[in-house]
């Protein structure tokens, strides 16, 4: 019968692939396999497709046309389109927009090295083969499942100038330290943040990793172990390369997750002091939820939206050229 | 084909997903049998307030037969969040309640209508507890709060320091000299002035002390501009002081929130309200002082107005809903709810009931500190607006933001917002 | 000959010690916000805020009672968010697996017109975060139509507001999930399909009987990816449902934040929601972890 090649052939290409020795009745019967295959296909995809089209799309494209207006969340007046005003207003008029931008890519610009490197060394180190490793592993692993408000909470109380990190500091610098407000003082509470946020998020890039690791053949150290190469050698030339895909992977996902920084800011700073933790999507949320001015936060999370795409094609270009 | 399975896919998910339907919020009228009545409240998780409308319920709700209650809980924090969602979706119950100072925006926005309640109910109660919208009355509410300033009677008199009254509150310069006596007398920082908290509890309790010194939110003749209210010398006067309070340790920008530190002798003043007062009580006793806040120069001042009742715009039966609350504004129910939550009772005839607040009750204070000093934060549209932005800049000079330039910025933030939505009908 | 495997040997033990004195420093990091909310959950109010400074936070010390849970019960109807979280979370998950593997065997295996337009939309839609659409969708689902008993009679209405199944459509569909399926997917070997097509197989049988029962770990670790977010699940139900009786554990939390918040009752609160989470995770720690390794997560 009709054996599918395994390389994809789009089906508008059908009768040119064809052979000329086919005969009709076999042709037909590929294309009617084809149709089959087209139509099952689309059907299979098509409850999900359908569920991210009226509970993602549709409202992004609902946000989309509110960012042209001046639509308000409470109000008895109609919505009256403004064109452009409300981008010129975010780029012009909006500083704490401004600040928003700089504060999400520098957290992002701190998380997506730091956690991503945290979390592959952690990963080194439980994926020894010594008693005790799941434990540990498991360990690593609770602060993902832990609730990021429940978190954010008792982080907040850690982070008083009475709290835990000071009393701790206190202790290791034998008194030297005068404990301070870590997320009232503009100059720390981002860093605050960071650590918290590295804390929470860092055992589920962990297992990535893990998953990547475990994937190299045993083989290759051992071939490498032959040639005589130090530990520091072998993880230089067998483990690192064998990680490429989960690196990029692994640096897509925690870029995305870091620019759409929000509950951490909700429940701790509210975007102070002095907006030194507001980001993007609490801006967004700030201005088009809290302050009722729907058609201004819609523009915000477009241009969120935006960047976030152009990052992440940015970073596709990159890890494609290498291959 | 292909488009006629699609449809068949959309309407046959759509059909099973939705399989679990249920009634919106509306109120149904069945024809026989009384009228639901369906009312929201801001008190889940407050038992002692729960009670008390669980019992007015049953009361009402037994009184006659054309009207049944029924009533759901929200947590305070999400309160405003459900409202908000439920009146975009046009589902909001019949009754519901209201802080206080939403309730311009609330009328303005058409969520709630006129009241409509007899006059003599509305004209008893405490001015605070009656919102007012373009000169209609929108919402009554049972209760107001009140803030004071919470001291030792032996920490002040040990230290020298003059006990204030209504009639003779502490001068700025009393309360600064105050203030660094105790700091040298031992209180790392002597002030509790609650800057832990966040949301309304800083216009509720920043802005009084702002117009005491002169100043204000929004200029309130024409509700219009925050210019030279919120920017004019006055304000930049006393968020100097503000500021100044912070940077030389009187008072502490972190701590708990709550009345803690005060009650374990950490701080020797605390500015809170009547809500922490039974603790205090308790920790204190007969050494507890409730003091008028200091005059900032026009005048001691606190916030007033609380949570409020009102029917909303799209409530099917509103004649039912009066009835309710004019069955509700009872004095026992109001004299039950100060002495269960500790709140002011809105009624005289209720304060003198009250365990706490009658004229020889262990709080009566605060109902003299209501009575005399409160204010109202502006009865205008644009207040929820006006006070998120007034959070975020108060906040910004505690933690050392420049106070002319942030205050110019708070300005132009409210006047753009004012300007953009037609002056909110003034 | 013996030298160098007794170097070797001194290498690998003192490679162990160190792995382990790391380990168990990040391991003391890694737990002990979750000590102090346990141990906090016994103590009244005031110890907690006078125990915060010191080593005592982490030490169940001075006056230990189960008050503080027996504050919660009284406060907040527990026992009915428990079970409106878990018949959440279960039926998001559920149907979330069906749904999201059907796509990813679609995309990852066979041919059909617009699947590279698919994939790519599914790709898109992985950045978008769910706060910077929540107020039009509020507005969005509260015009679905739905369904309602009347009087014995199945009716039309609009709304979707106020339900469980406004908590649960909405999240089935994820594209991180599809994505995940599609990798996996891709792994195993066509031919598998292709022996199938020749026996006459329709591709829901391929699907259902050939490739899902393949897909174990994938399965698993979608489960448990979809399972956190379902059961920490705040804003949404914050905006949407209106009801006590159908309200899920997270927002119980806002019970605990009156006028002085009762931080004896949160962290009781907070450790009676964080439990079933960490016993369900123990309990298929090994399964969950091997499997997130064999399903060989990557781009």
């Amino acid at each position: 019968m009709t054996t599918p090649t395994s390389t994809p052939v789009p089906p508008h290409a059908d009768r040119s692939s064809e052979g000329a020795p086919r005969t009709a009745a076999k042709r037909h019967s590929t294309r009617a396999a084809r149709r089959r295959e087209g139509r099952a296909g689309f059907s299979m995809v098509a409850p999900a497709l359908i569920l991210l089209l009226l509970f993602l799309v549709i409202p992004v494209l609902l946000a989309f046309g509110l960012s042209f207006t001046n639509a308000r969340l409470i109000s008895p007046n109609p919505p009256r389109f403004v064109g452009l005003d409300n981008f010129v207003r975010a780029f012009t008029a909006d500083p704490v927009f401004v600040r928003s931008m700089i504060n999400t890519f520098v957290f992002a610009a701190v998380i997506v090295p730091v956690q991503a490197g945290l979390g592959l060394f952690l990963a080194v180190l439980v994926n020894q083969k010594i008693r005790g490793v799941t434990a540990f592993r498991v360990i690593f692993f609770i602060p993902v499942v832990t609730s990021i408000v429940v978190v954010s909470i008792l982080w907040r109380f850690m982070y008083q100038s009475d709290g835990l990190i000071n009393s701790m500091i206190d202790t290791i610098t034998f008194g030297a330290w005068q404990g301070m407000a870590w997320l009232n003082d503009p100059s720390t509470a981002l860093g605050a943040i960071i650590v918290l946020s590295i804390w929470q998020a860092v055992g589920f890039h962990m297992l990535i990793w893990l998953s990547g690791l475990q994937t190299i053949p045993e083989e290759l150290y051992e071939a490498a172990r032959m040639d005589g190469a130090s530990a520091r050698q072998q993880f230089a030339n067998v483990t690192w390369p064998g990680l490429r895909s989960t690196m990029v992977f692994v640096l897509v996902t925690i870029t995305i997750a870091a620019l759409g920084l929000f509950v951490q800011i909700d429940v701790m700073t509210q975007g102070g002091p002095v907006n030194s933790t507001s980001t993007l999507v609490y801006h967004a949320v700030r201005k088009g939820y809290r302050e009722l001015e729907t058609g201004y936060g819609a523009t915000i999370s477009l241009i969120f939206f935006v960047l976030v795409l152009t990052i992440a094609l940015i970073q596709r270009r990159l890890t494609r050229d290498k291959d | 084909m292909n488009r006629r399975s699609l449809v068949t896919i959309v309407s046959v998910s759509a059909l099973t997903l939705t399989g679990c339907g249920q009634a919106g919020q509306g109120d149904v009228d069945n024809g026989d049998g009384p009228a639901e009545i369906t009312m929201w409240t801001h008190s889940a998780g407050n038992p002692g307030e729960l009670e008390v409308y669980e019992q007015i319920i049953a009361d009402f709700n037994a009184s006659q037969d054309d009207y049944q209650v029924v009533t759901e809980a929200f947590p305070q924090g999400a309160y405003n969040d459900a409202i908000v969602a439920a009146a975009a979706a046009n589902d909001l119950p019949c009754l519901l309640d209201m802080d206080g100072p939403i309730v311009p925006n609330w009328a303005w926005a058409g969520y709630v209508q006129p009241l409509g309640l007899d006059p003599a109910i509305t004209d008893s109660l405490l001015p605070t507890a009656v919102g007012i919208y373009q000169d209609e009355v929108y919402s009554a509410g049972y209760w107001d709060a009140a803030l004071a300033i919470f001291a030792r009677q032996s920490v002040l008199d040990d230290n020298g320091i003059r006990i204030p009254t209504v009639d003779e509150p502490w001068s700025l310069d009393e309360f600064d000299e105050a203030l660094s006596t105790l700091q040298d007398a031992g209180y790392d920082t002597p002030l509790d002035i609650g800057a832990e908290d966040a949301g309304e509890w800083w216009s509720y309790a920043y802005s009084p002390m702002l117009q005491s010194a002169g100043g204000d939110l929004i200029d309130r003749d024409t509700m219009l501009t925050a210019e030279g209210a919120l920017n004019g010398p006055e304000a930049v006067d006393f968020f100097t002081w503000f500021a100044g309070a912070f940077e030389q340790g009187w008072a502490s920008d972190s701590g708990t929130i709550g009345n803690e530190e005060f009650n374990s002798d950490e701080v020797a003043l605390s500015y809170t309200g009547v809500w922490n007062a039974m603790d205090s009580l308790d920790a204190v006793g007969d050494d507890l002082l409730i003091l008028p806040p200091p005059d900032f120069g026009t005048g001691p001042a606190i916030g007033g107005g609380s949570w409020q009742w009102g029917i909303s715009s799209t409530c099917s039966s509103p004649d039912g809903a009066r009835a309710y609350l004019e069955f509700s504004f009872a004095d026992e129910y109001i004299t039950e709810f100060a002495d269960n939550q500790v709140v002011i009772p809105a009624t005289e005839g209720a304060a003198e009931a009250s365990e706490h607040f009658s004229s020889d009750g262990d709080l009566r204070p605060f109902v003299e500190l209501s009575q005399r000093f409160a204010v109202l934060r502006p009865e205008t549209p644009a207040y929820p607006v006006i006070s998120s932005t007034f959070e975020k800049a108060a906040k910004d000079i505690m933690n050392g933001a420049d106070v002319g330039s942030t205050l110019d910025g708070a300005v132009a933030e409210i006047d753009t917002n004012i300007e953009s939505n037609d002056g909110y009908g003034f | 000959m013996t030298t160098d495997s007794l170097t070797e040997r001194v290498v690998l033990r003192r490679r162990k010690v160190w792995s382990y004195t790391a380990m168990s420093a990040l391991a003391v990091i890694f737990l002990f916000p979750l000590v102090f909310m346990v141990v906090s959950s016994l103590k009244p109010d005031s110890q907690i805020l006078a125990d915060i400074g010191s080593p005592q936070a982490f030490l169940p010390v001075g006056d230990i009672s189960l008050d503080n849970y027996f504050g919660v019960f009284d406060r907040v109807p527990f026992g009915r968010f428990l079970f409106n979280s878990v018949l959440i979370t279960v039926l998001t998950v559920g149907f979330g697996l069906i749904v999201n593997s059907m796509a990813g065997f679609a995309l990852s295996r066979m041919r059909w017109r617009g699947r590279s337009l698919v994939l790519s939309l599914v790709i898109a839609t992985l950045i978008v975060p769910f706060e910077t659409v929540a107020v039009p969708m509020v507005y969005w689902v509260s015009k679905l139509p739905t369904l309602v008993m009347e009087g014995g009679m199945v009716k039309y209405d609009f709304g979707w507001l106020n339900s469980y199944h406004v908590q649960i459509v909405p999240f089935i569909a994820n594209a991180f999930a599809i994505f995940l399926f599609t990798q996996y997917f891709s792994t195993i070997p066509k031919s598998l399909d292709e022996a199938a097509r020749i026996d006459g197989a329709n591709w829901f049988t391929i699907y259902r009987r050939i490739v899902a029962p393949l897909a174990g770990p994938a399965f698993a670790t979608v489960a448990i990816l979809t399972f956190l977010p379902a059961w920490n699940q705040y804003l949404w139900p914050l905006m949407v449902v209106q009801q006590e009786s159908l309200r899920p554990v997270m927002v119980g939390m806002q019970y605990f934040f009156q006028l002085n918040t009762a931080w004896g009752e949160v962290m009781a609160y907070t450790s009676l929601i964080t439990l079933p989470i960490l016993i369900v995770f123990l309990s298929f720690q090994r399964a969950f972890v091997s499997s997130v390794a064999a399903s060989g997560v990557k781009g």
